[in-house]
């Protein structure tokens, strides 16, 4: 196991006073709602980063408002640090705990509260997953927009935490361009509401500062989320390149040109033939790199908007076009690519990077990724969205070994240095956590993380909410 | 009059507010002054101008994203998007008219003010669309924040907190922003005769249709005569935009004809009066009268705006229209504004807020022109403010208070 990222250090004082916290919280909370005993504890030691793990000091899963409320304000009022969590999918070490932490879980408040077509929108628990929203309201000709590829398990508490995207977000924005409002427990127990059934926040924008802020503002315990009319129809095809410079070329033209598909994902020759393995999903193999592009509407706008883009694509040399002939077939495009995290996992350990560049500058990044990966002798598969520049290289190894695994580390943080220094950003959707924590000097002064860390204590001036992510340890304010 | 600090580069900006702060002199930051007037700005010792900071610094078109330092005025960037067939998803509006102001609208005035139009309903509000600043903070100090992707999440998000904060927490210095193509073709469907809450259930039927419609409004009878010079149908027209594809336009308006033709008179306008109805809608045409007039602009859930108007107007004498599916209302007031009565009527029809854009001066003194709101949120917003400006030099104009 990879050791080189440093929590905080655990408060001795805390420790020593975990009989006393655990007695203290099961006054506050139902038997069934407290995790304390050791071994049951292992579930929550780590999230889908799992080169790092560290034991909670216990685990509050509330079921009401008034639960969580009380938790945090013992929290707040003994200085027990906490850390949310949601499904525990956060790819960066988000939900991560640390000993001397209370982990909050909101497994038990998945209720969707209301669904409200004729104000387009739905009132839900933090706990309620990405997929039920859009599984609610599907019957009646609406989804919700943000699909991150860990939709069915992922919660929309978690989302917000980390202003999820996913494949459709091209058009449709992330996670803040589709939340109208939540309800939000600080660490004091002051439970606030933001926004509402309305599409723009009173005052200052704070659901906006909220959304994306890792859970270190408050705890979300309900969102208010909008919900779009369904497409007609949606039709994803397939677009094999014998290289990636020139699938990447097309991505930019695409966009250029004025034309905005719902989704244009991008794999590399590795992933394909992964993806391909686990899923049959029909990829071609003989090519270099594969775009899936996805166009809705009614089938007169989809055949005029495919054809302007096969248009571009044959400029740029396109070998293969794959249109699928049914449902199920488009329903196994997406499948291949939504299970490209899992199915590399089958063949090897990974760690997922997040950078977001420039399209201008998505062949020269591809590139260099590649030859960066291969400095380290290690391989590399990349599967992204490209058409917003969100880049996720799949660096493998074996965490076995414990020097392919710093080597695979490093590798990554150099390919987000790239991000960074070609324009872009470290994350685009999965979040800073621990994971990017020691990076963010890299794209920030010490002036801009200041002022960011000096918003954070107006929220939480002890720094006890998921204290060890997002910033770097030295540096913080004296507390 | 109140004396103006032109800066002409942010090193310049920030040692104006270092100085403002050393001296205990407050500052008001204004663009081009063309939305003031609201924020009662006034009450500050000088008027610091983003209007030296000008000229758009990056535009590649290919990646839909500009970069233009804060005094750009909004017509050089629209002119320069324009050419390249794109423009700003989020129509923003003009408020020369409407304010009686006169002067260039800038583009980093456009994003301290959040200034949203018609499709803000379908592509998101000018926040939405901000992906980058740079700003002076209160400290003198400048801070850059977000960047120049259209996906971001590291770390805070100071870029939506900025948006819409009316220069009251930083003095912004350069934008960098997402922009669209400009839709090639565009017709709007006009449904006449429909009372409010008639045009409230069309409107809302009418975006559950897999159409995507960029524009739903209602112009009741009082203010039709105000659009198009007078056009537009008899009745009440509710109106309904497609944009898009010149192939797809068409398509779509006919489902959409054919979806509501049972239920009241239609009629179809096409690209060029539709562009020109929608900014009359945008700029809020029937209430630029000349008039000090008491007007809000009034945001709640959008099937509760036609009963907020109904409601209120037992109880006063008002003037409304509606945009974003009936969720804005544009309301003007006969004679006072009755704040505590508008306000307290939100409330009741489940929230939202109301904002004074426009009264008398004797009338201003005494309405706070933002929403109060709830104490706890008052007390962590001053908090956030005294994160970025912990003297208060900015002028904070009632922004986040109780």
């Amino acid at each position: 196991m990879s050791a080189s990222i440093q929590f905080l250090k655990p408060r001795q004082d805390i420790l020593s006073r975990r009989a006393t916290i655990i007695a203290d919280l099961l006054e506050l909370l139902p038997p069934d709602c407290l995790v304390h005993e050791p071994r049951e504890l292992v579930p929550f030691e780590t999230d889908a980063f799992v080169s790092y793990r560290r034991l909670p000091l216990a685990v509050a899963l509330p079921e009401t408002t008034a639960q969580v409320s009380a938790v945090l304000k013992y929290c707040h009022r003994y200085g027990v640090p906490v850390v949310p969590r949601g499904a525990g999918t956060s790819l960066c070490g988000g939900a991560i705990p640390q000993e001397d932490a209370l982990v909050i879980g909101l497994s038990k408040m998945a209720k969707i509260l209301e669904v409200d077509l004729v104000n387009r929108c739905a009132v839900v628990q933090a706990g309620v997953t990405n997929l039920a929203i859009s599984d609610a309201v599907g019957p009646d000709g609406f989804f919700y927009a943000p699909d991150p590829s860990s939709q069915l398990a992922c919660t929309i508490g978690g989302n917000i935490g980390m202003n999820s995207g996913g494949a459709h977000c091209l058009k449709y924005g992330v996670t803040t361009n589709n939340l109208l409002g939540v309800k939000l427990v600080l660490v004091d127990g002051t439970v606030i509401e933001l926004g509402g059934k309305h599409l723009d926040a009173a005052g200052y924008d704070l659901l906006g500062l909220v959304c994306g802020s890792e859970g270190q503002l408050g705890i979300v315990i309900e969102a208010t989320v909008r919900l779009i009319a369904k497409p007609e129809g949606a039709r994803p095809v397939l677009f094999g390149f014998e290289t990636s410079e020139e699938a990447g070329a097309c991505v930019a033209d695409v966009i250029g040109a004025g034309i905005i598909p719902v989704a244009i994902e991008f794999m590399d020759k590795p992933a394909i033939e992964i993806c391909e393995a686990f899923a049959k999903a029909g990829y071609p193999l003989d090519v270099g790199a594969l775009l899936i592009v996805e166009v809705e509407g009614s089938e007169a706008e989809m055949d005029a908007m495919l054809a302007a883009i096969v248009e571009i694509a044959r400029r740029h040399g396109v070998k293969r076009v794959k249109e699928c002939q049914s449902a199920t077939e488009a329903a196994l495009i997406w499948k291949g690519r939504k299970s490209a995290f899992g199915a590399t996992g089958r063949i090897a350990d990974y760690i997922c990077m997040d950078g977001t560049v420039p399209l201008s500058q998505l062949s020269y990044v591809l590139k260099r990724t590649d030859e960066i990966v291969k400095g380290f002798g290690l391989r590399v598969a990349n599967v992204f969205h490209a058409g917003d520049g969100n880049m996720h290289p799949l660096i493998l190894f074996n965490a076995n070994d414990p020097d392919e695994a710093a080597k695979a580390e490093a590798a990554g943080n150099e390919i987000l240095k790239l991000c960074v220094d070609a324009g872009g950003c470290l994350t685009g959707e999965h979040g800073v956590g621990i994971e990017k924590r020691d990076l963010m000097r890299h794209q920030y002064s010490t002036a801009d993380l200041d002022q960011q860390m000096a918003v954070r204590a107006a929220f939480d001036p002890q720094w006890l909410l998921n204290p060890s992510k997002v910033f770097p340890l030295d540096g913080r304010p004296a507390i | 009059m109140t004396a103006a600090l032109i800066p002409a580069t942010e090193s310049e900006a920030a040692d104006m507010v270092r100085d403002a702060g050393a001296a205990g002199r407050r500052l008001a930051i204004a663009g081009g002054g063309t939305r003031s007037g609201f924020a009662g700005g006034q009450q500050a010792d000088a008027v610091l101008r983003s209007t030296g900071l000008s000229g758009i610094v990056t535009y590649d078109p290919a990646e839909m994203v500009m970069t233009a330092r804060a005094g750009t005025p909004v017509a050089e960037v629209e002119a320069a998007l324009a050419n390249n067939n794109q423009m700003l998803a989020f129509e923003p509006i003009d408020h020369r008219a409407l304010m009686g102001t006169d002067g260039e609208p800038t583009i980093g005035g456009v994003f301290a003010t959040n200034a949203s139009g018609p499709r803000r309903l379908s592509a998101g509000a000018a926040r939405d669309s901000l992906l980058g600043i740079r700003f002076v903070n209160g400290k003198g100090e400048a801070i850059r924040a977000g960047g120049r992707v259209m996906k971001n999440v590291t770390g805070l998000d100071l870029v939506k907190l900025l948006a819409g904060s009316f220069g009251t927490l930083g003095f912004l210095t350069e934008v960098t922003f997402r922009v669209l193509p400009r839709p090639q073709a565009e017709e709007t469907i006009i449904v006449s005769g429909l009372d409010d809450e008639a045009a409230a259930q069309v409107m809302a039927l009418s975006m559950a249709l897999p159409l995507d419609i960029s524009g739903a409004a209602h112009l009741p009878e009082s203010v039709r005569g105000r659009f198009l010079a007078g056009g537009l149908p008899e009745g009440p027209a509710t109106v309904l935009r497609l944009e898009g594809l010149p192939a797809s336009v068409p398509v779509r308006a006919d489902k959409l004809v054919a979806a509501l033709s049972r239920l009241a008179p239609l009629a179809r306008l096409g690209t060029d009066d539709s562009r020109r109805l929608w900014r009359e809608i945008r700029d809020v045409a029937p209430y630029a009268d000349g008039t000090k007039r008491p007007l809000w602009r009034v945001s709640v859930a959008p099937a509760a705006g036609a009963r907020l108007v109904a409601d209120l107007r037992l109880e006063a004498g008002i003037d409304a229209f509606y945009d974003w599916q009936g969720g804005l209302v544009w309301m003007r007031m006969e004679a006072d504004p009755e704040a505590d009565l508008v306000r307290g009527m939100i409330r009741r029809h489940g929230g939202g807020h109301a904002t004074l854009l426009r009264a008398s001066d004797a009338s201003r003194a005494v309405t706070p022109t933002f929403e109060p709101q709830p104490a706890a949120v008052a007390m962590l917003s001053e908090r956030v403010r005294a994160s970025l400006d912990p003297a208060g030099v900015f002028f904070s104009g009632q922004m986040g208070e109780a």
